[in-house]
């Protein structure tokens, strides 16, 4: 046998290098195929993770607390005092809210350009949950406050942060303050061992010296907020951005804060001045993070602070309700038509090679058809869920039509046989008896076609549902716009709050999908029958 | 409106119901009487009689009610509204409908059209509810009338409902019919502005500024990307598939299948976000530094914020699924026979897979390719959102580039008028798009099937 088998050349050591060889072969094809899965789930974790990531500072807003006096001839001058006209005074309240700022920081009162500054620590139409409120409860006008009102996007990021990198260090207190040595500097005399520590954090272009475009550093005593100059042994030249130097204990008692801002003033949305005032309101207290009540609870806006998705929310809720009353029924029964009683013809031919193949069907293309059919020529109102909910039903059915035959083809014909056996019209044996039974299997298909459809986006853009809503439909005529619309809408959005909004928007789309293949899930582990 | 006119029909249907199971009762409780049908389907057969012909007319009123209102109004303007175009004057009756909502504005030419729509409206509405009445009360006297107790009510309500059943089925050619008359009718239009041959072959897409419309780059745009696309998930669908059913234990199959199916699940918005926000700057950066290599010129990448590649990765990591999927179905339908074969003349399971199965699945695995290539032209979100917007052909897979729907998709966003080539070239585009799928679609189905045919 080993004679033979040396001889035939399948023993020896050349056999043995050609064993090793394929049995290489065969540990490295192995390894392709788990490379392969594991390079999928890794994607799926990758792009889970990156979204949970982002999305996370969305979920909560800084907000800063305003003490409004309500006075009437600002919220509800006579002539509107209505309920209503205070719900839209915008303008008024705004006015309050701008008034309270400039009593907190004199400073920012000055030019045109500096109020701009000051105000835009909030935004105008952020003020329009008081004007409710006051709408609401009439009696509190008169009285003085205290409201939270959203801090403007970019500072909120800021605090969250995600505009710069920042180191941060606390020293001891300062020992002198010597203010007005010929301009409107101070210079701060601190401890040696302080003024090392901020030199060695000052990652300026010139050493000691601060220049435009360097990266700012930021000194903080209790609400005195400091952007430091020069640095000259223990002493810090320093420019007052906000705060009171003269009132008692403002600098000497507390200990400092000192915070490098990596990125220069001139590379971001948010100054120097304001991130001060951020900080000063903040040691006073009048800044929190809360949860962001405004993602869930408010339509679209142009500014992210405010945007929510609840608009959109209502108008998918229309949406998929009539692409669920339309595509359901109708594809049950083109399936049990199909399935039951379909006699074997051309015709029927046609209809089974035209459903396989709207299943492959881009979806763009059933936009086009909805553009051109359901609004040119049929002459539908445009953005309308009414309109979208049509064209996704016609996508839909193919889904739902594949599903429901196979659910009706796994019942075995015993069942119908029975049925017929005992005197039952064929119309009786199949919606008495097939039917009921084929029911769990029929409804897991039409939810996942129904989830796949709740995140479509490409045909409702062409239908126009991608127009600006500010308020939620009322009903499947109205203008509406739908959830993945909006995730693409806010996902061009030029402001840098809008990609962790997008992001929030998207994780709640997906838990409306992963709650409805959820439930198939369950209906079919339920419910599904084994013949 | 919408809501009374379904709560008013249902209860017409749930009395007429009523009725015709009464009359039923009352034949049945004749004892002289043999019923042919129980009384229940006497009262469906009066119910569908007295329902289903007036919800036509209410249906036909929702569907060419405005229409018509409008082409007796647009016929009713004066003259001076001739100079108006198709597009003007849809806009114009279109504030016109807006306005019945609003007091007048005291322009009298506008307050009179204004005014007349709305009794148009109002006598249209009328006619059609008035037809609806009356349908429904005739169908109700005479299915009425026409029990008896050999009236065969169940042979005539189960042919009712045959008859709504073939309907239904019929919708999916509807919507086919529709789906290619409508992409023609206006690619038509199209290329009676722009010639077929200059759109086919042309190398200049500026359809936004509606001067060039040569399609050549989009093509090349999908081309390229779609490529990109395959160039991922070919390969780790293909391997995925394979060790699912050459390999894995049941217990590793029944987790890792339903966590790829998710990816097939994800919406192709979200993939389109995660491309921008993540790919597309590692793309970027890549491009940059392989610009920056001592051995590389400096302009050697274009490394747009957009890129082909970004998009195309996506998109590859989307249609993985599809590929393993159906791939893992051909090669589980391969017979055990033919592995058991190999395995007996002393092949190893890599050289089994190798030289027998795939053999044996192929025409199963290029159907499943030809499927997913199908998936990858006809994508949107992805390459609108990731690819970028320039029309041009390039082979640097890290300059920006645009295809076929992302150019659909720019050109019917916001106001769309059908008048103008700009508008008509996005439908001679989805008839592109349309007949590659529908080839690609036809043929693996094809091949699919007589692969079935070939191994049950």
């Amino acid at each position: 046998m080993t004679e033979f088998a040396r001889s035939a050349g399948l023993a020896g050591p050349d056999a043995e290098a050609r064993l090793r060889r394929r049995y290489a072969a065969e540990r490295r094809f192995r390894f392709y195929g788990q490379a392969a899965i594991g390079a999928a789930i890794l994607f799926l974790v990758f792009l889970i993770g990156s979204i949970v990531t982002q999305a996370l500072p969305a979920f909560t807003q800084h907000k800063v607390a305003f003490d409004l006096q309500l006075d009437r001839a600002v919220v509800a001058p006579s002539g509107r005092a209505a309920p209503e006209d205070i719900r839209e005074n915008v303008a008024g309240f705004y006015r309050l809210v701008r008034e309270d700022l400039v009593e907190r920081f004199p400073e920012g009162a000055g030019d045109a350009s500096d109020r701009v500054e000051l105000y835009s620590l909030a935004t105008r139409l952020a003020v329009l949950p008081v004007a409710h409120d006051v709408a609401r409860d009439p009696s509190m006008i008169g009285q003085t406050r205290r409201f939270w009102i959203a801090l403007s996007d970019d500072l909120d990021l800021y605090l969250k942060g995600l505009v710069t990198r920042e180191n941060v260090m606390t020293l001891g207190p300062v020992i002198t303050v010597e203010v007005g040595r010929g301009d409107d500097s101070v210079v701060l005399t601190v401890a040696e061992a302080a003024a090392e520590r901020i030199r060695a954090n000052a990652p300026w272009s010139e050493p000691d010296r601060f220049l435009d475009g360097d990266p700012t550093v930021l000194i903080q005593a209790g609400d005195v907020v400091l952007k430091a100059l020069e640095l000259d042994g223990p002493e810090v030249k320093a420019e007052v951005l906000t705060g009171d130097l003269a009132a008692p204990n403002a600098l000497a008692s507390s200990p400092l804060t000192v915070r490098t801002i990596q990125t220069p003033e001139t590379d971001r949305n948010v100054t120097d001045r304001q991130i001060a005032w951020t900080l000063a309101l903040k040691s006073d207290g009048r800044i929190e993070r809360r949860l962001n009540t405004a993602l869930t609870s408010n339509a679209d806006s142009t500014y992210p602070e405010i945007a929510g998705v609840f608009a959109a929310l209502v108008g998918s809720l229309f949406t998929m309700l009539i692409t669920a009353s339309l595509a359901v029924p109708i594809g049950i029964m083109a399936a049990v038509y199909l399935e039951e009683f379909a006699p074997k013809t051309r015709m029927t031919d046609v209809i089974e090679v035209s459903i396989n193949n709207l299943a492959a069907v881009p979806s763009i293309v059933y936009g086009l058809l909805g553009a051109a059919v359901f609004l040119n020529f049929f002459g539908l109102p445009r953005s309308a869920p009414f309109v979208g909910g049509l064209v996704l039903a016609l996508m839909t059915l193919p889904t739902v039509i594949i599903a429901a035959r196979a659910a009706l083809k796994a019942v075995p014909p015993s069942i119908r046989d029975a049925a017929l056996g005992v005197g039952a019209s064929k119309t009786q044996a199949v919606f008495h008896h097939a039917l009921p039974l084929a029911a769990p299997g029929i409804m897991t298909g039409a939810i996942i076609g129904l989830a796949r459809a709740l995140g479509e986006t490409a045909p409702l853009l062409l239908i126009g549902m991608v127009a600006f809503v500010a308020e939620a439909p009322s009903g499947p005529t109205d203008e509406a716009t739908v959830l993945p619309v909006l995730i693409y809408k806010w996902s061009t959005g030029a402001e840098r709050a809008w990609e962790p909004a997008t992001a929030a928007a998207i994780i709640i789309l997906l838990i409306f999908m992963v709650f409805m293949n959820a439930v198939a899930v369950l209906l079919r582990r339920r419910f599904e029958r084994r013949w | 409106m919408g809501w009374l006119a379904f709560t008013v029909l249902a209860a017409a249907g749930l009395t007429a119901f009523l009725v015709g199971r009464g009359a039923g009762d009352a034949l049945a409780a004749d004892s002289s009487a043999r019923m042919n049908s129980q009384p229940n389907y006497h009262g469906y057969y009066v119910a569908m009689w007295t329902v289903v012909p007036a919800a036509a007319s209410i249906l036909a009123y929702a569907i060419f009610g405005e229409g018509f209102v409008r082409s007796v109004l647009a016929s009713e303007l004066p003259d001076g509204f001739d100079s108006l175009n198709a597009f003007e004057r849809t806009q114009y009756l279109d504030r016109a409908a807006a306005a019945l909502r609003l007091p007048t504005t005291g322009q009298p030419l506008f307050d009179a059209v204004v005014a007349r729509y709305g009794e148009l409206r109002g006598a249209v509405k009328l006619a059609f509810l008035l037809a609806a009445a009356a349908l429904a009360a005739l169908g109700f006297v005479l299915s009425r009338r026409r029990i008896a107790a050999d009236f065969r009510a169940r042979l005539n309500v189960e042919g009712g409902i045959q008859a709504a059943l073939f309907v239904s089925a019929a919708i999916a050619i509807a919507t086919t019919v529709g789906i290619v008359v409508s992409l023609l009718y206006e690619s038509f239009q199209f290329f009676t502005r722009v010639s077929l041959f200059d759109f086919l072959f042309g190398l200049e897409w500026n359809a936004q500024t509606n001067t060039d419309f040569g399609a050549v780059p989009l093509f090349f745009g999908t081309f390229a990307i779609s490529l990109i696309a395959m160039a991922v998930a070919a390969p780790i669908g293909l391997y995925a598939a394979i060790y699912l059913s050459e390999y894995a234990s049941p217990r590793m199959r029944g987790w890792v299948k339903p966590v790829l199916e998710v990816l097939a699940g994800i919406p192709t918005v979200v993939y389109g976000f995660f491309a921008i926000l993540v790919v597309a700057p590692l793309v970027r950066s890549a491009a940059l530094w392989i610009n920056g290599l001592p051995f590389t010129p400096p302009e050697l990448l274009a490394a747009q914020p957009a890129s082909a590649l970004a998009a195309g990765l996506v998109m590859g990591v989307m249609i993985i699924p599809f590929v393993s999927s159906l791939s893992d179905d051909v090669i589980n339908a391969v017979p055990q026979t033919l592995r058991d074969g190999a395995y007996a003349m002393g092949a190893t399971k890599s050289e089994t897979v190798k030289q027998v199965v795939l053999p044996a699945a192929l025409p199963g695995v290029i159907a499943a390719l030809l499927l997913a290539v199908s998936r990858a032209i006809g994508e949107t979100m992805i390459v609108t959102m990731a690819a970028g917007q320039r029309a041009q052909i390039s082979v640097d897979p890290t300059s920006d580039i645009t295809t076929i729907t992302a150019q659909i998709v720019s050109l019917l966003t916001g106001d769309s008028e059908f008048d103008n080539s700009k508008t008509l070239s996005a439908f001679a585009l989805g008839f592109v798009l349309f007949l590659v799928t529908l080839c690609f679609n036809l043929i693996a189905l094809r091949v699919v099937q007589r692969y079935r045919e070939k191994y049950d």
